[in-house]
Order: structure tokens, then C-alpha cells, then sequence
């Protein structure tokens, strides 16, 4: 029999089970195979904070959400029109989020009276018509598997432990996917154990040959490639992008890069990655707490390496007194914070961008600190390259908000040229920079470059530039300690100074208003750029007029923001917080924006944000 | 020891122990033979921890009970440099107690000073982590509830590879066990006994005294026999369950001494010597090196792990790294 095969221009699957199903794997495996396709892509992990959550319940479904297509996208996708339910739990999680008419292919063996009770199916919605409005695909995944596996020698439970790649299988045949690079992966992740490897390996062929011959799926699926940009491209997360822009960063400075860290969701994958580049000249320390992880950071820094710290939100909070010790050191310092859910312990494994208001002014005093916001997973290796450009130049701490989005999301990132990237190079100070009265020469750690407004780095072992600096106010010029009231006032203003000065030296905010005529700019930083941009999309694609900025740079703003947002009638600013970015732009530019708020833990839908720039513009 | 001098005012109160500190210091950091350049004080908040300044080397005055933690990133960066903490008892023992154990225990190339005071001085006069129970200060109008710390006794039980005790008033001391740390791979912590003459005067009177001082002070010498007082007629003899005593010479005989031994391996001497000595009476002190022994230098191996990595791959390839294995070119 051929199967009819039908072209299509995009799919949004979503892969649901428990959380020791192996969704996560079964997700990446899938999106690597999509990556080598050539298909443009987008993907949402979640999952619990829990590493087991007892098993077939509802808090313990974990999920991968992909959207891939033959042309650019920017989101994971509003709804999935493909699920993928391992059990009860998975379906009963997922299915409010499936649009009609959506494809369901669940494993019914999960389907125990027992399974089902235990997330409140009285009846069985497999058979009860509560789903007539779908396409159930009704798979026995698990005696599948285990049949397909019966000549292995290997237990029953490690048989029935490879029906996610047997779910893989069926999904790579339904929509044509390469499977070379799955099972090269298998092979290779289970190489000590090569029975498994190779029981894994027919597990996700049997799935391919079980679609190939079935007739429970008379259909397949082509998604032609899309038309990217030219250039070499590799499918990576944010957490995977920034940790190498921080290897570029040191590269690029010539300086040793050293980590301070204590683990926390979603950041540690930073920490792990680093470690794997000790031929970078990378060090990494995994400290005792985070203030630790700070302070190691910013003991390399005094003494002439890239000094960085990776944390989430409640990290930041025990390193706000380290940070302001660093704007008063006036010493190069990268903050990683991967924003997650708060406040507290909050939500660990999910989104939220509730973070900048703590990086902007969480500090006693008067503390500025540069930050600067990832737009996309890939460009988070470009922000961490500008952020280490601000600190080095600037001799600052400089925040770097990234979040559980980006972290863990992924999409095709176009590798760049390493030539290309911005040289970081520093120099040390080696001589005296200050004559006395009586003509003799002098350091003076605190006497600034007229440009830049930064002091001079002057790291130990430079001979005859000993110097003493610290957190008690300094005397301009000499650093000597000095509580005078007018060097005071005179030092506080300084480092205001130095940092706003720093929008002269960023990129101007850009503004997409294709027809010119827009009355309506929707604003947003960091990681809703994909879901803003695709909401408009969608308005323009229906004839409406808006336009759209992004900041990369929340502190200082570029120095064309008020020229930018006073073109406008309505300035929308989406964050998934409750309006910080928002607060920021009526107090400092006097505008009467509209904050749209979510913080439901997860990205904004695209649809929805079309929704509500479609209201303002008709509002206008 | 001008060269050490910065040319800034110290201004400790009139009469503090920390003055003897700092002169004994610069005094004879000179006999190191290191260059000033590369030699850098760290210290956190107190009294104690405006010594930076006073120092002509390179120096950072930080935040409260973080001096160990910032250190241990300087130090462990640059193996070419000569890391010191200074420190207090708040400082080290109650808002920084963390990062104190953490770096004795990893063994990284610190030499930490901690001047132990017994009360909070910067604060004007609060109950400390070492003060005596019972201690009437401003915050404990009826007497502090608190048990002290032992920092020999803490410092022992992070399993520090070099732990000593001395007494400001004491130079040539002083000056010895300093000599001995600075000499230490890995992390020194010396305990120096350390007058405030404004909040807790004369909380060493005993160990000072001319008239009690020998009778008072347990002075170690490794491969000696532990005796003290005026004519030696005090030894430390094995105890009950682990433990120390002090006893008359003439009483237990030569033989019956037990022998200071700084680099035994096992810990158990050196904790049971740190348990000696009343921490309110002063009384049976002992003051030297407690405890000297070699364990791998935390900055060192993590430059072995750079070195060996780097040997082994190559020096890293950014566009390789970046690149990954797995790739697709759009034309």
C-alpha cells in the first residue's frame, strides 16, 4: 500500500508523559533530527521542579513542545496540533490546550482503570466520545516496544523503558525526519551499555516500520526546508549560546574567564558547560553559597581575569551586597541571572522576566549597574558578548538577563564567523597616571579615562601601582577613604555618570514599522521578542498597522528611546511580569504606555498578543 | 618595614592591639623576599579589617565576612601572588562562618589572620561569636546566652591543614607563628589574641601578666614535650577519653608528657589541645602551631586540571567549540 504523503508548511507537536518517560530526550532527539532537516524551529520544554514526581499523576507530566516549519518562525507555537500522550495524566494535562481537530496519538496500554482514576477519568475518554472532536490515534505503545524487542536480552522493564524512542520512530516516519543522527546518538549515549543501545536503537526503528504499515496513519508529512539566511547553522538553547559567548568573551578579551557558582535552576547548565573548557582557559568554581560565587568572581576580577556569576532570581537577592561592592570597586562583573518564576522559591523550572527591577535597583545606595537582555536562545551568545564588552570597557558590574525560556528553548542558531565577533581586548594599567605637585609620579586608582569615565584596571603583581580600594566611600582620584559630603555627592553622581554615559556607545533602539505611518509600537525586551513579533505578524498580515522595538539594552536605555516612543499614539509594552519594564518607561520618558501582563510560568501566545495590539489600534 | 607602610592615617582607637599586629606584620613580611607588588591583603567589615589600608601592597577592603570567598577567587586565579585575609571574630566566625569553613576545608593558598577580640568593636561593644557566655554588653544587658566558639577548636574541625594561635602583645611569638603560616601551602588560619582597650579590655590580661602568664600559657613546640609555668613544672598529659590534663611534672613524671606533634596526620591531638584552655578564665592556654600538615593546594590542582586539559585536547578552538558536531549549511 503507498501512503498518501501531503505537504505542509508548519506543525506544532507537543511529546507528554511522565516525568521519568524520557519526553525531554524523545523532544531534543526529535528537534535535532528537524535542525538537520533544514526546517526553521522553536521549542518549549516543561517540566516539573520535581526530579521524580510520583508517577502517572498530573504534577508530575513533563512536556516538550515543538513548532518547525518551511519557513522563519519566532515561537514554540500557540497550541499543538500534535500530542503526543504517554498516559492519563499527559492527556488530561495537555488536552485543553489542543485546538480541534488536533492529532492525538496516546499509548493506550497506560489506560488501566487504575491510571485513569488516579487523574479523575471516571470513564475512559478513549472510548467515552469526550474526545470525538479530535483525530485519536490509539497506539498499545508500550506492548509494541516490548514485542518489537523480544529477542534482546534485556528486562521487561528496561523493554518497556525504550517506548519513547519507539514514539520517536512513529513521529520521525509521519513526518519524514532523517533518523541517522538518532540512532548515531543512541549508540553513543549507551556505548557501556551496548544492549541497551542497540534494544533503543530497533525500539525507534520498529516505531518508523509500525507507521510505515499500519493503517491507523494513512497519511505522512513533508515540511520542505526553509529559506534561512545563508550560512552554516546548528540547533542550540539559550544556556548553550550564552556559556559560549562567555568562552568567546575571555577569547576575544585574551583573559582568563572565571565562574563563580552555585547551582540553581534554570542556570546550572551554564556551570556544567563551562567546566567542559578548562583548554579555554576557563576556571570554574563551584562555591559554598552564592555570595561565594560572587565574591570568587570578583576576586579574579580584581586580579585581571573576565570575573562572572551565574544564578536565577532568589541567587540575585544574596548577591545584591557583592554587586554593589563591585559598582563601588568599579571592577569588570558579569551577573547571569536566568529569570525563573518568583518571588521566593517561586516556580524554579519556569519562565518569567520578573527580574529587572531587582537588577535595575536591588542594591543599597545609589548602585547603577548596566543591563543588558537576550532577545532569542541563539542570541544569547551575542548579549553575553556585549554584556562582557560593557564590564571590561566600563569597569562595571553588568547584569545579563536571560530566562527559563531561553535557557532551555532552542532554535537554529547561524554560527558565526569568530573574526567577526568585536574585539574585547583590555589594557592593563602599567605606570603612574598622576603627577604630584612636587612632580613626583603617582597611581591613582580612582582617576578616570575622560571618554569612557572608567578608572584604571590595575591588577597585582604590576610593580609600583599598589593600590588599596574597597566598599567605604573613596576620595575622587586617590581612592584614599573620604566621607567628605561633596566628594560624596561628586562620586555617586560620577558613577550615574559613567554608566548613562554608556548609551552612546550602544546601538540605537530599532524600530519595525514597515509602512511609516504605524500610530500603535509595542515595546518588550528579552525573551518575548518571538511571541511580540509574531503577534505582529499576524495583526499586519490582517492589514493592521503596528510597529515594533525591542530593547537589548535596559540600562542605560539607547539614547534614541524618547524620540522613539514619542512617534507613537499607544506604545503597548508586554512583559510577563506585572509591568516593570513598563514603570521604567512612564517614570523616565513621561509616557502613558499600557502594560499587558502574564505570568503564567510559560511564553506569551502569539495569537493573543495580536489580540491585544488589535484592540489599541482600534482604540486609536 | 617603611615599605610596607601606605601613607595613609591608621585610625584604630589609641592603644589597640591591632597596632602591635600591624607592625608586626609589616616588620617581617620584608624576610619573605617577595616583592610588595605581589603580595595583596583581602579583608571583609571591623575593626580588624582596615588593615588593607595600612598596608603598601595591593589590598581590598570588602564586604562583611566575604574576604575568604573573594580571596579564594584571587588566589585561586593567580598562583603567582601572596593571598592574605584579615579578619575578625564577627567577621570570620558569625556573618562569614560559611566561607571560613569552606576555604580551610578546600585547603586554597590563603593565609587568614583572624584577630579575636571577643566583642563586636566597629559596632560599638555587642556580644561576639567568641564572647563568654554570660557576657554583659549592650545587646545582652543580662548576659549573652550564647557558647562561644573555639576558632582553633572550628578550624581544626573544617580540617584546616595549618591552624595556630598567638597573642598580639607578643611580637617575637607573634612574629614566629607568622613565619610558619606565610611558609604554609594551602590555608593558614592563625588565631591572634587581640585587645579592644574601648569594649573588652583585658580580656587576655592572664596570658599577659608577668605574674600569670607562664603559669597561664600552654606555649607548643613540635616534637616537644608540652610543659609550661614559671620553673616548666606543668605538662599535658593524656586524659580521660580522648582528652588532655594538665598535670605537675613532679607528680606524673617526664615520661608521661605527651610530645606536640603539629604534623600528625590524625587531628585528634591538635583538637584536644585546642579543647584546653578556659576560654573565660584563660587559664591553660596553649598558643603556637596546633596543626601543620600537607594536603594538595586547591590552587594548584585546579591549574593542574587546566594544564592536564589543555594537554590533552589542545588549546581550545573557538570556532570548533562553537561550531559543534552537528551542522547544515543553507546556501
Amino acid at each position: 500500500m503507498t501512503k498518501q504523503v501531503k505537504q505542509i508548511d508548519r506543525v506544532v507537536i507537543r511529546f507528554a508523559g511522565d516525568s521519568g518517560d524520557g519526553m525531554q530526550l524523545t523532544g531534543d532527539r526529535f528537534t535535532s533530527e528537524t535542525a538537520t532537516f533544514g526546517n526553521d524551529l522553536s521549542t518549549l520544554p516543561n517540566f516539573p521542579a520535581e526530579i521524580r514526581a510520583p508517577a502517572g499523576t498530573l504534577p508530575g507530566v513533563s512536556s516538550f513542545q515543538l513548532h518547525f516549519a518551511d519557513h522563519d518562525i519566532l515561537t514554540p507555537g500557540d497550541a499543538p496540533t500534535v500530542l503526543v500522550a504517554m498516559n492519563p495524566a499527559a492527556l488530561k494535562a495537555n488536552i485543553r490546550d489542543l485546538p480541534r481537530g488536533a492529532e492525538i496519538i496516546v499509548n493506550t496500554d497506560e489506560f488501566s482503570k487504575r491510571a485513569m482514576a488516579k487523574v479523575g477519568y471516571a470513564t475512559n475518554p478513549l472510548e467515552d466520545g469526550s474526545l470525538d472532536a479530535y483525530n485519536i490515534h490509539a497506539v498499545p505503545l508500550t506492548t509494541l516496544t516490548v514485542d518489537s524487542l523480544a529477542e534482546f536480552d534485556i528486562s521487561k522493564k528496561d523493554a518497556e523503558r525504550a517506548k519513547n524512542m519507539f514514539a520517536l520512530g512513529l513521529l520521525s516516519w509521519l513526518y519524514h525526519r532523517p533518523t541517522e543522527s538518532t540512532i548515531a546518538f543512541l549508540k553513543k549515549k549507551f556505548a557501556k551499555l551496548p544492549v541497551i543501545a542497540e534494544a533503543n536503537v530497533a525500539a525507534f526503528k520498529a516505531g518508523w516500520n509500525f507507521g510505515e504499515t499500519t493503517e491507523g496513519f494513512a497519511v505522512s508529512y513533508e515540511i520542505a526546508p526553509a529559506k534561512l539566511p545563508s550560512g552554516t547553522y546548528r540547533n542550540i538553547t539559550g544556556n548553550l549560546a550564552l556559556s559560549y559567548g562567555l568562552v568567546a568573551a575571555g577569547q576575544r578579551a585574551q583573559l582568563p574567564v572565571y565562574l563563580g557558582s552555585y547551582p540553581i535552576t534554570p542556570a546550572s547548565d551554564i556551570l556544567h558547560e563551562l567546566s567542559k573548557h578548562k583548554n579555554f582557559d576557563v576556571r570554574t568554581f563551584q562555591a559554598e553559597d552564592e555570595i561565594a560565587g560572587i565574591g570568587a568572581a570578583l576576586g579574579a576580577s580584581f586580579g585581571g581575569a573576565l570575573g562572572v556569576t551565574t544564578t536565577s532570581g532568589p541567587g540575585v537577592a544574596l548577591k545584591s551586597e557583592a554587586i554593589g561592592l563591585a559598582v563601588s570597586l568599579e571592577l569588570p562583573l558579569l551577573i547571569v541571572d536566568v529569570q525563573r518564576g518568583g518571588p521566593s522559591t517561586g516556580l524554579p523550572t519556569k519562565t518569567e522576566q520578573s527580574d529587572l527591577l531587582q537588577a535595575m535597583f536591588g542594591r543599597n545606595g545609589e548602585a547603577p549597574v548596566p543591563i543588558v537582555a537576550p532577545r532569542t536562545a541563539g542570541d544569547c551568545f551575542d548579549a553575553a558578548i556585549e554584556a562582557a564588552r560593557i564590564a571590561l570597557k566600563y569597569r562595571t558590574p553588568v547584569f545579563l538577563l536571560s530566562d527559563g525560556y531561553l535557557a532551555n528553548g532552542s532554535e537554529p542558531w547561524r554560527i558565526p564567523a569568530v573574526d567577526d565577533l568585536p574585539d574585547l581586548r583590555v589594557e592593563f594599567a602599567t605606570e603612574p597616571n598622576h603627577e604630584l605637585e612636587d612632580g613626583s609620579k603617582v597611581f591613582w586608582p580612582y582617576k578616570r579615562d575622560e571618554e569612557t569615565l572608567a578608572r584604571p584596571w590595575a591588577v597585582p603583581g604590576t610593580a609600583g601601582l599598589e593600590h588599596r580600594i574597597g566598599g567605604i566611600e573613596k576620595a575622587d582620584g586617590t581612592g584614599a577613604i573620604n566621607y567628605e559630603p561633596a566628594n560624596h555627592d561628586f562620586m555617586v553622581r560620577i558613577r550615574q555618570a559613567k554608566v548613562d554615559g554608556i548609551a552612546k556607545d550602544i546601538e540605537p533602539l530599532e524600530v519595525d514599522d514597515p509602512t511609516g505611518d504605524a500610530k500603535v509600537l509595542v515595546v518588550g525586551w528579552g525573551s518575548t521578542y518571538g511571541p511580540i513579533a509574531a503577534g505582529v505578524r499576524r495583526v499586519r498580515g490582517q492589514g493592521g498597522k503596528v510597529a515594533q522595538a525591542h530593547f537589548r539594552h535596559l540600562n542605560p536605555f539607547p539614547a534614541n528611546t524618547a524620540e522613539v516612543l514619542k512617534k507613537y499614539d499607544k506604545v503597548i509594552v508586554p512583559e510577563m511580569n506585572l509591568g516593570q519594564l513598563a514603570l521604567l518607561l512612564r517614570g523616565k520618558y513621561l509616557v502613558d504606555a499600557i502594560a499587558y501582563n502574564q505570568v503564567r510560568g510559560l511564553p506569551f501566545k502569539a495569537e493573543e498578543l495580536a489580540g491585544v495590539i488589535q484592540e489599541v489600534i482600534e482604540s486609536v | 618595614m617603611k615599605d610596607f607602610k601606605s601613607d595613609q592615617e591608621v585610625r584604630w582607637c589609641p592603644g589597640c592591639g591591632d597596632y602591635a599586629i600591624l607592625a608586626a606584620v609589616q616588620g617581617f613580611l620584608p624576610e619573605l623576599g617577595l616583592r610588595k607588588e605581589n603580595i595583596v591583603f583581602i579583608s571583609g567589615i571591623g575593626c580588624s579589617s582596615r588593615f588593607p589600608y595600612y598596608m603598601n601592597t595591593f589590598g581590598m577592603h570588602s564586604i562583611h565576612g566575604r574576604a575568604p570567598a573573594i580571596a579564594t577567587g584571587l588566589a585561586s586565579s593567580r598562583q603567582d601572588l601572596s593571598v592574605w585575609v584579615v579578619t575578625g571574630d564577627g567577621d570570620a566566625l558569625s556573618i562569614g562562618g560559611n566561607h571560613l569553613i569552606h576555604a580551610l576545608r578546600r585547603n586554597v593558598n590563603l593565609k587568614i589572620l583572624l584577630f579575636n577580640n571577643r566583642i563586636y568593636g566597629l559596632t560599638k561593644g555587642q556580644y561576639s561569636p567568641t564572647s563568654e557566655t554570660g557576657k554583659v554588653t549592650k545587646s545582652t544587658p543580662l548576659g549573652s546566652l550564647d557558647h562561644p566558639f573555639n576558632p582553633v577548636s572550628l578550624a581544626i574541625g573544617a580540617e584546616a591543614t595549618f591552624v595556630a594561635r598567638t597573642i598580639d602583645s607578643d611580637r617575637k611569638h607573634l612574629t614566629s607563628v607568622l613565619r610558619e603560616a606565610a611558609a604554609h601551602p594551602g590555608t593558614a588560619l592563625v588565631e591572634i589574641y587581640q585587645n579592644c582597650n574601648i569594649f573588652n579590655d583585658g580580656a587576655f590580661d592572664q596570658l599577659k601578666d608577668p605574674d600569670t602568664r607562664d603559669d597561664v600559657t600552654i606555649r607548643l613546640e613540635h616534637g616537644q614535650p608540652i610543659k609550661f609555668g614559671k620553673d616548666l613544672q606543668f605538662g599535658v598529659v593524656r586524659g580521660a577519653a580522648g582528652s588532655l590534663d594538665v598535670a605537675e611534672v613532679a607528680q606524673v613524671g617526664e615520661d608521661a608528657l605527651v610530645v606536640h606533634d603539629a604534623h600528625a596526620e590524625n587531628p585528634e591531638l591538635a583538637f584536644a589541645l585546642s579543647r584546653l584552655g578556659d576560654l573565660t578564665s584563660n587559664y591553660h592556654t596553649p598558643i603556637g602551631v596546633f596543626r601543620n600538615v600537607e594536603r594538595p593546594v586547591y590552587d594548584t590542582l585546579m591549574a593542574d586540571q587546566l594544564a592536564a586539559d589543555t594537554t590533552a585536547r589542545g588549546t581550545g578552538d573557538l570556532a570548533s567549540l562553537i561550531a559543534g558536531n552537528d551542522t547544515w549549511t543553507i546556501a
